[in-house]
Protein backbone atom coordinates (compact mmCIF):
# COMPACT_ATOMS: atom_id res chain seq x y z
CA UNK A 1 0.00 0.00 0.00
CA UNK A 2 1.33 3.45 -0.94
CA UNK A 3 1.08 6.29 1.54
CA UNK A 4 -0.31 8.87 1.92
CA UNK A 5 -3.68 7.44 1.04
CA UNK A 6 -6.69 9.71 0.75
CA UNK A 7 -10.33 9.02 0.07
CA UNK A 8 -13.46 11.16 0.20
CA UNK A 9 -16.78 9.90 1.56
CA UNK A 10 -20.23 11.48 1.76
CA UNK A 11 -20.74 12.95 5.27
CA UNK A 12 -23.49 10.53 6.21
CA UNK A 13 -24.00 7.58 8.50
CA UNK A 14 -24.06 5.25 5.51
CA UNK A 15 -20.33 5.99 5.00
CA UNK A 16 -19.24 4.84 8.47
CA UNK A 17 -18.54 1.25 7.55
CA UNK A 18 -16.54 2.20 4.43
CA UNK A 19 -14.46 4.73 6.40
CA UNK A 20 -13.84 2.07 9.04
CA UNK A 21 -12.61 -0.36 6.37
CA UNK A 22 -10.39 2.32 4.81
CA UNK A 23 -8.58 3.19 8.06
CA UNK A 24 -8.39 -0.46 9.13
CA UNK A 25 -6.57 -1.40 5.91
CA UNK A 26 -4.13 1.48 6.40
CA UNK A 27 -3.53 0.53 10.05
CA UNK A 28 -2.92 -3.09 9.08
CA UNK A 29 -0.54 -2.09 6.26
CA UNK A 30 1.47 0.00 8.70
CA UNK A 31 1.65 -2.88 11.15
CA UNK A 32 -0.36 -1.64 14.13
CA UNK A 33 -1.36 -4.44 16.46
CA UNK A 34 -4.97 -5.55 16.93
CA UNK A 35 -5.57 -3.44 20.05
CA UNK A 36 -4.18 -0.33 18.37
CA UNK A 37 -6.32 -0.99 15.28
CA UNK A 38 -9.41 -1.25 17.46
CA UNK A 39 -8.51 2.10 19.04
CA UNK A 40 -8.12 3.69 15.62
CA UNK A 41 -11.44 2.26 14.44
CA UNK A 42 -13.33 3.56 17.46
CA UNK A 43 -11.69 7.01 17.45
CA UNK A 44 -12.31 7.53 13.74
CA UNK A 45 -15.90 6.34 14.10
CA UNK A 46 -16.55 8.82 16.93
CA UNK A 47 -14.88 11.63 14.98
CA UNK A 48 -17.04 10.92 11.92
CA UNK A 49 -20.19 10.75 14.07
CA UNK A 50 -19.24 14.19 15.43
CA UNK A 51 -18.79 15.58 11.92
CA UNK A 52 -22.12 14.18 10.73
CA UNK A 53 -24.05 15.22 13.85
CA UNK A 54 -22.48 18.61 14.53
CA UNK A 55 -20.40 20.01 11.67
CA UNK A 56 -23.02 18.94 9.13
CA UNK A 57 -26.06 19.38 11.39
CA UNK A 58 -29.01 20.94 9.61
CA UNK A 59 -28.86 21.84 5.95
CA UNK A 60 -25.14 22.11 5.31
CA UNK A 61 -24.19 18.64 4.11
CA UNK A 62 -20.76 17.85 2.77
CA UNK A 63 -18.03 15.28 2.50
CA UNK A 64 -15.54 13.74 4.90
CA UNK A 65 -12.04 13.52 3.48
CA UNK A 66 -9.90 10.91 5.19
CA UNK A 67 -6.12 10.73 4.78
CA UNK A 68 -3.83 8.11 6.24
CA UNK A 69 -0.07 8.48 6.34
CA UNK A 70 2.94 6.82 7.89
CA UNK A 71 4.73 8.72 10.62
CA UNK A 72 7.95 7.60 12.28
CA UNK A 73 6.34 5.24 14.75
CA UNK A 74 2.77 4.86 13.66
CA UNK A 75 -0.23 6.04 11.68
CA UNK A 76 -1.45 9.61 11.16
CA UNK A 77 -5.08 10.12 10.23
CA UNK A 78 -6.45 13.46 9.06
CA UNK A 79 -10.20 14.03 8.77
CA UNK A 80 -11.44 17.13 6.95
CA UNK A 81 -14.96 18.46 6.68
CA UNK A 82 -16.46 21.66 5.29
CA UNK A 83 -19.06 22.11 8.02
CA UNK A 84 -19.59 24.35 11.02
CA UNK A 85 -16.68 24.90 13.38
CA UNK A 86 -16.30 22.25 16.05
CA UNK A 87 -14.97 23.49 19.36
CA UNK A 88 -13.84 20.59 21.57
CA UNK A 89 -13.83 22.93 24.57
CA UNK A 90 -17.61 23.27 24.27
CA UNK A 91 -18.13 19.54 24.84
CA UNK A 92 -19.05 18.63 28.43
CA UNK A 93 -16.64 16.44 30.36
CA UNK A 94 -17.89 12.86 30.33
CA UNK A 95 -19.66 11.51 33.38
CA UNK A 96 -17.85 8.25 34.07
CA UNK A 97 -18.91 7.36 37.57
CA UNK A 98 -22.32 8.57 38.71
CA UNK A 99 -25.05 5.99 39.41
CA UNK A 100 -27.16 4.67 36.53
CA UNK A 101 -30.20 6.88 37.05
CA UNK A 102 -28.08 10.04 37.08
CA UNK A 103 -25.64 8.98 34.39
CA UNK A 104 -25.29 11.64 31.71
CA UNK A 105 -24.12 10.23 28.43
CA UNK A 106 -22.79 13.37 26.74
CA UNK A 107 -19.17 13.83 25.78
CA UNK A 108 -18.31 10.14 25.43
CA UNK A 109 -17.26 10.38 21.78
CA UNK A 110 -14.60 13.02 22.46
CA UNK A 111 -13.49 11.13 25.57
CA UNK A 112 -12.94 8.04 23.41
CA UNK A 113 -10.96 9.97 20.79
CA UNK A 114 -8.66 11.58 23.38
CA UNK A 115 -8.08 8.30 25.20
CA UNK A 116 -7.58 6.02 22.24
CA UNK A 117 -5.22 8.17 20.18
CA UNK A 118 -1.73 9.34 21.13
CA UNK A 119 -2.08 12.79 19.56
CA UNK A 120 -5.27 14.71 18.80
CA UNK A 121 -5.47 18.17 17.28
CA UNK A 122 -8.62 20.03 16.25
CA UNK A 123 -8.31 23.02 13.93
CA UNK A 124 -10.79 25.17 12.06
CA UNK A 125 -9.97 27.12 8.92
CA UNK A 126 -12.61 29.68 7.90
CA UNK A 127 -13.58 29.06 4.31
CA UNK A 128 -12.50 25.44 4.29
CA UNK A 129 -13.62 23.80 7.53
CA UNK A 130 -12.51 21.53 10.35
CA UNK A 131 -9.31 19.51 10.30
CA UNK A 132 -8.83 16.79 12.89
CA UNK A 133 -5.35 15.27 13.04
CA UNK A 134 -4.83 12.10 15.06
CA UNK A 135 -1.78 9.90 15.53
CA UNK A 136 -1.72 6.33 16.79
CA UNK A 137 1.72 5.01 17.66
CA UNK A 138 2.80 1.43 17.53
CA UNK A 139 2.90 -0.31 20.88
CA UNK A 140 6.58 -0.86 21.73
CA UNK A 141 7.55 -4.50 21.37
CA UNK A 142 8.13 -6.51 24.53
CA UNK B 1 -25.92 -5.44 12.13
CA UNK B 2 -28.27 -8.37 12.42
CA UNK B 3 -30.30 -9.59 15.34
CA UNK B 4 -32.69 -12.27 16.47
CA UNK B 5 -35.02 -12.15 19.44
CA UNK B 6 -36.38 -14.98 21.49
CA UNK B 7 -39.03 -14.88 24.18
CA UNK B 8 -38.09 -17.12 27.07
CA UNK B 9 -40.08 -17.96 30.17
CA UNK B 10 -38.43 -15.47 32.51
CA UNK B 11 -36.77 -13.03 30.12
CA UNK B 12 -36.26 -12.00 26.51
CA UNK B 13 -33.07 -12.77 24.62
CA UNK B 14 -31.62 -10.52 21.90
CA UNK B 15 -28.73 -11.93 19.91
CA UNK B 16 -26.86 -9.21 18.07
CA UNK B 17 -24.14 -9.53 15.46
CA UNK B 18 -22.04 -7.08 13.47
CA UNK B 19 -21.68 -3.35 14.10
CA UNK B 20 -23.66 -1.35 16.66
CA UNK B 21 -23.02 2.19 15.43
CA UNK B 22 -24.95 5.45 15.12
CA UNK B 23 -26.84 4.02 12.13
CA UNK B 24 -27.69 0.55 13.35
CA UNK B 25 -28.34 1.51 16.98
CA UNK B 26 -31.56 3.18 15.84
CA UNK B 27 -32.77 -0.16 14.53
CA UNK B 28 -31.66 -1.96 17.67
CA UNK B 29 -33.42 0.66 19.80
CA UNK B 30 -36.72 -0.34 18.16
CA UNK B 31 -36.05 -3.97 19.10
CA UNK B 32 -35.67 -2.99 22.76
CA UNK B 33 -38.73 -0.74 22.56
CA UNK B 34 -40.90 -3.54 21.17
CA UNK B 35 -39.98 -5.79 24.11
CA UNK B 36 -40.37 -3.02 26.72
CA UNK B 37 -43.75 -1.98 25.29
CA UNK B 38 -45.04 -5.40 26.23
CA UNK B 39 -44.04 -4.67 29.82
CA UNK B 40 -41.14 -7.10 29.65
CA UNK B 41 -38.12 -5.61 31.36
CA UNK B 42 -35.77 -8.57 31.82
CA UNK B 43 -33.57 -8.67 28.76
CA UNK B 44 -30.43 -10.67 28.00
CA UNK B 45 -28.23 -9.40 25.20
CA UNK B 46 -25.92 -11.99 23.65
CA UNK B 47 -22.97 -9.97 22.40
CA UNK B 48 -20.80 -12.85 21.16
CA UNK B 49 -20.96 -11.82 17.49
CA UNK B 50 -20.79 -8.06 18.01
CA UNK B 51 -17.75 -6.86 16.06
CA UNK B 52 -17.86 -3.18 16.89
CA UNK B 53 -19.69 -0.75 19.16
CA UNK B 54 -19.43 3.04 19.21
CA UNK B 55 -20.66 5.48 21.85
CA UNK B 56 -23.98 5.65 20.00
CA UNK B 57 -24.47 1.95 20.67
CA UNK B 58 -23.42 2.33 24.29
CA UNK B 59 -25.90 5.17 24.67
CA UNK B 60 -28.71 2.93 23.43
CA UNK B 61 -27.81 0.21 25.94
CA UNK B 62 -27.60 2.61 28.88
CA UNK B 63 -31.01 4.09 28.00
CA UNK B 64 -32.52 0.60 27.83
CA UNK B 65 -30.89 -0.22 31.18
CA UNK B 66 -32.37 2.93 32.77
CA UNK B 67 -35.84 2.03 31.51
CA UNK B 68 -35.66 -1.62 32.55
CA UNK B 69 -34.25 -1.00 36.01
CA UNK B 70 -36.81 1.66 36.89
CA UNK B 71 -39.03 0.55 39.81
CA UNK B 72 -36.86 -2.57 40.15
CA UNK B 73 -38.90 -4.22 37.45
CA UNK B 74 -36.02 -5.74 35.53
CA UNK B 75 -32.60 -5.35 34.07
CA UNK B 76 -30.52 -5.63 30.90
CA UNK B 77 -27.89 -8.36 31.37
CA UNK B 78 -25.05 -8.84 28.91
CA UNK B 79 -23.59 -12.19 27.93
CA UNK B 80 -20.51 -13.27 25.94
CA UNK B 81 -19.02 -9.80 25.73
CA UNK B 82 -15.95 -9.92 23.43
CA UNK B 83 -12.73 -8.44 24.85
CA UNK B 84 -12.66 -5.33 22.65
CA UNK B 85 -16.33 -4.61 23.14
CA UNK B 86 -15.70 -4.89 26.89
CA UNK B 87 -12.86 -2.39 26.59
CA UNK B 88 -15.28 0.14 25.02
CA UNK B 89 -17.67 -0.41 27.97
CA UNK B 90 -14.75 0.05 30.34
CA UNK B 91 -13.58 3.27 28.67
CA UNK B 92 -17.10 4.67 28.96
CA UNK B 93 -17.26 3.77 32.66
CA UNK B 94 -20.20 1.45 31.94
CA UNK B 95 -18.86 -1.77 33.48
CA UNK B 96 -20.42 -1.14 36.94
CA UNK B 97 -23.80 -0.38 35.33
CA UNK B 98 -24.35 -3.80 33.76
CA UNK B 99 -24.29 -7.33 35.01
CA UNK B 100 -22.00 -9.17 32.60
CA UNK B 101 -22.34 -12.96 32.52
CA UNK B 102 -19.96 -15.31 30.76
CA UNK B 103 -22.62 -17.01 28.65
CA UNK B 104 -26.32 -16.94 27.78
CA UNK B 105 -27.18 -19.89 30.03
CA UNK B 106 -25.85 -18.06 33.11
CA UNK B 107 -27.47 -14.79 32.07
CA UNK B 108 -30.87 -16.35 31.44
CA UNK B 109 -30.61 -18.46 34.58
CA UNK B 110 -29.95 -15.37 36.67
CA UNK B 111 -33.56 -14.19 36.31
Amino acid sequence: MDFPKTETFPGAGSSLEAINTFVTEAAQAIGLDEDAIFGVQLAVEEACDNIIEHAYAGASKGDIECSCDIVTDGLKIVLRDSGRPFDPESVPKPDLDSPLEERDIGGLGLHFIKNLMDEVRFEFFPGSGNVLTMVKRKTPAG
Amino acid sequence: MEYTTKRLKHCDLIQVSGRIDSQTSQELEKVFEAIIEEARFKIVVDMSDVEFISSAGLRLLINAQKTCKRLDRGEVVLANVPKRIYSAFDLAGFVPLFRIEKDVVEAVGSF
